[in-house]
């Protein structure tokens, strides 16, 4: 069942416009990711099924009813801010109580709800501290409860997971995702970073400039981009675009179709997916090499064009030396050069 | 040794001079006349054929029998009460009222912030016209109506009180401006939590807002009964402290001990009274709201 729909939303600042037609849905008890660039309207998006902005024009619907032009309070929603917005001068518990008692819920299911969220988010020590003596993975933990104690079924995320370290990071990750799952939360979750997006939702909404460019799973995106900025966004390092200069074709025109110009299109492929060829394949030289621990990144050089690879491990190639690289036909991306769409597959 | 010498006292010495002219000036005017107050009014008055004598307590007692002196008192302390709450109100709501995007903002902080621009004096004259009795404003808007003339000033009941609303309407939009400050170190996102929480504008306002604004409302709170305290330039242009005292105050009192009947040593022991009452308020009024504030 479709929870969350946008039907042809407009946001129009001045002579800006923010999100352009948009149109989606969200499944109950999904995760959904907005995922973009800064400025592309992901969160725009967000506050507008949050209500804290109103569209210019088109509808929002939760649960089949329309919301459009419904005050925050009467969506049934919850959110988690960016900065996690707590009130300073309050005390965790009261910062968690805070929107039950703003809705007069009875003392005795407050009382039962927090125990319940404290309980989830080992908050317990916690509880009589202020924001300002909580780390960011604590004050995270504290805006995550006053989501869940709403029970509102519905949470909005806005870049939650972006004040935190790397290494808290992917902790907070794997605990908002099971915390979804093992409440049945419908989730729409705003990040500019592909990899949460990649590792948490069950679908993701690629955003650039107001405009979604891709709606699919994690496997959509990672295999089947389609549009150059889809295929450059998902992916590190990202798919090389290449324009199909005289070299690529040499090498690899057996394996395209006909009519294949350095004008009318461009061939994406996959760093990992390309290898060191002894044979047949395009002549490159190397120019960088970054050691990673697991892999390896090689940047090539040919004629003009860049192009990256990655290899497993360690390897005993030296910058200068020159190698044939390779790659099979079913891992080529072929898009539109003028607009940027993937084209169906030779 | 030497440098050991020179790292430890050094930086001492350093503060201290930096500090020296500040020091300097506050010991000259605060310091030493705070000294010079109360030592004289341990004396007598001295004129030219009585000099100044040490008369002990003989001032406060005088002081304790003074009737013009509780009256001024008590005219004070109504003056506070009445001016201290209901300024911090208006510019708390003043405040509120500005701080959010609406068409002519500008033009609105402007009107409210004019008055705290104005000197006492011109302040003084203006209402000084609004309260003449019969063609001033007041009186004209109350014969459109129907209504009788009436010497505002003139009247033991209502004098105190044409001060008050003057005061009131000069000072709030001063304190307004502290206020707005304050509501725009508040960061948005938590109006939007709020909102988002279901929390209605008062709720909002109860739980959030005003809690976050306490710092500045005891800085406000103390300014503002400092002020009523020490304020009287328009008792000189509007009443001069009649009539029969209804309108004086304490600082106006002292000065007229002083500088109109020259007795000088009891306007020392007053003085020392205000600045007893004025120290005694504020550590009331820290002791018992800090409590209550979170500080960012």
């Amino acid at each position: 069942m479709d929870v969350i729909t946008l039907k042809d939303v407009d946001k129009i600042w001045g002579n800006f416009q923010a999100l352009n037609h948009v149109n989606f849905q969200c499944k109950e008890g999904q995760l959904l990711a907005l995922l973009g660039p800064s400025g592309c309207g992901k969160s725009t998006t967000l506050r507008l099924i949050a209500g804290l902005e109103t569209p210019t024009s088109g509808t929002i619907e939760i649960k089949g009813k329309d919301v459009t032009f419904l005050p925050p309070a009467k969506r049934n929603i919850s959110m988690v801010f960016q900065n996690y917005a707590l009130f300073p001068h309050l005390t965790v518990k009261e910062n968690i109580l805070f929107g039950l008692k703003a809705r007069k819920v009875p003392v005795t299911e407050r009382r039962k709800r927090l125990a319940n969220a404290v309980d989830l988010l080992g908050l317990s020590t916690l509880l009589d501290r202020k924001p300002a003596h909580l780390s960011g993975g604590q004050r995270q933990r504290v805006a995550l409860g006053r989501a869940i104690v709403a029970q509102s079924s519905i949470c909005l995320m806005d870049e939650p997971l972006s004040n935190l370290d790397a290494k808290l990071r992917q902790e907070m990750r794997q605990e908002i995702r099971s915390l979804q799952q093992r409440l049945d939360m419908t989730m729409i979750y705003v990040t500019h970073d592909q990899v949460e997006a990649m590792t948490m939702a069950d679908e993701i909404i690629l955003i650039k400039d107001g405009n979604i460019e891709q709606h699919g799973t994690a496997e959509d995106l990672y295999n089947r981009p389609e549009t150059i900025f889809a295929a450059k966004f998902i992916g590190s390092p990202p798919m090389n675009i290449l324009s199909p200069d005289a070299n690529l074709m040499k090498a690899f025109s057996s394996m395209l179709p006909d009519g294949i110009t350095p004008e009318s299109h461009r061939i994406g492929v996959r760093p990992e997916d390309i290898q060191i060829s002894e044979n047949r394949g395009i002549n490159v030289e190397i120019e960088t090499i970054e050691y990673l621990g697991a892999d390896t990144m090689i940047g090539c050089r040919f004629g003009e064009q860049r192009i990256t690879m990655t290899v497993k491990g360690k390897n005993r190639l030296h910058i200068g030396d020159h190698i044939t690289l390779d790659w099979k036909p079913d891992h080529i991306h072929l898009f539109d050069a003028q607009s940027g769409r993937r084209l169906k597959n030779i | 040794m030497k440098s050991q010498f020179r790292h430890r006292y050094w930086n001492h010495i350093n503060g201290w001079l930096l500090v020296l002219p500040a020091v300097f000036m506050i010991s000259m005017f605060t310091h030493y006349p705070i000294i010079t107050t109360l030592y004289h009014s341990f004396f007598s008055t001295g004129t030219a054929a009585h000099p100044a004598k040490f008369i002990g307590l003989e001032n406060y007692s005088y002081l304790l029998k003074d009737e013009i002196f509780w009256k001024v008192l008590s005219n004070n302390f109504l003056y506070s009460v009445c001016t201290v709450p209901i300024s911090i109100a208006i510019a708390l709501g003043m405040a509120l009222l500005v701080n959010r995007n609406i068409k002519g903002l500008s033009l609105i902080r402007m009107s409210f912030f004019s008055p705290t621009i104005l000197p006492m004096i011109a302040v003084a004259n203006i209402w000084l016209f609004f309260y003449t009795p019969g063609y001033g404003l007041f009186d004209q808007i109350l014969r459109a109506f129907g209504g009788n003339s009436h010497n505002w000033l003139g009247n033991l009941h209502t004098a105190l009180f044409c001060l008050i609303v003057m005061a009131i309407w000069k000072q709030s939009g001063f304190f307004m401006i502290f206020y707005l400050a304050a509501l725009q170190q508040i960061s948005p996102e938590l109006k939007e939590a709020g909102v988002a929480e279901g929390a209605g504008s008062w709720y909002y306002f109860r739980r959030v807002t005003f809690p976050l604004l306490m710092p500045t409302t005891l800085f406000v709170a103390i300014n503002a009964v400092i002020e009523s305290f020490i304020l009287v330039d328009h008792l000189v242009v509007m009443t001069k402290g009649g009539p029969n005292n209804a309108t004086s105050l304490l600082l106006y009192y002292i000065y007229e001990t002083a500088f109109s009947f020259w007795d000088s040593s009891y306007a020392a022991t007053l003085t020392v009274v205000l600045v007893l009452i004025l120290a005694v308020i504020t550590v009331i009024q820290f002791t018992t709201m800090e409590k209550q504030i979170h500080y960012q």
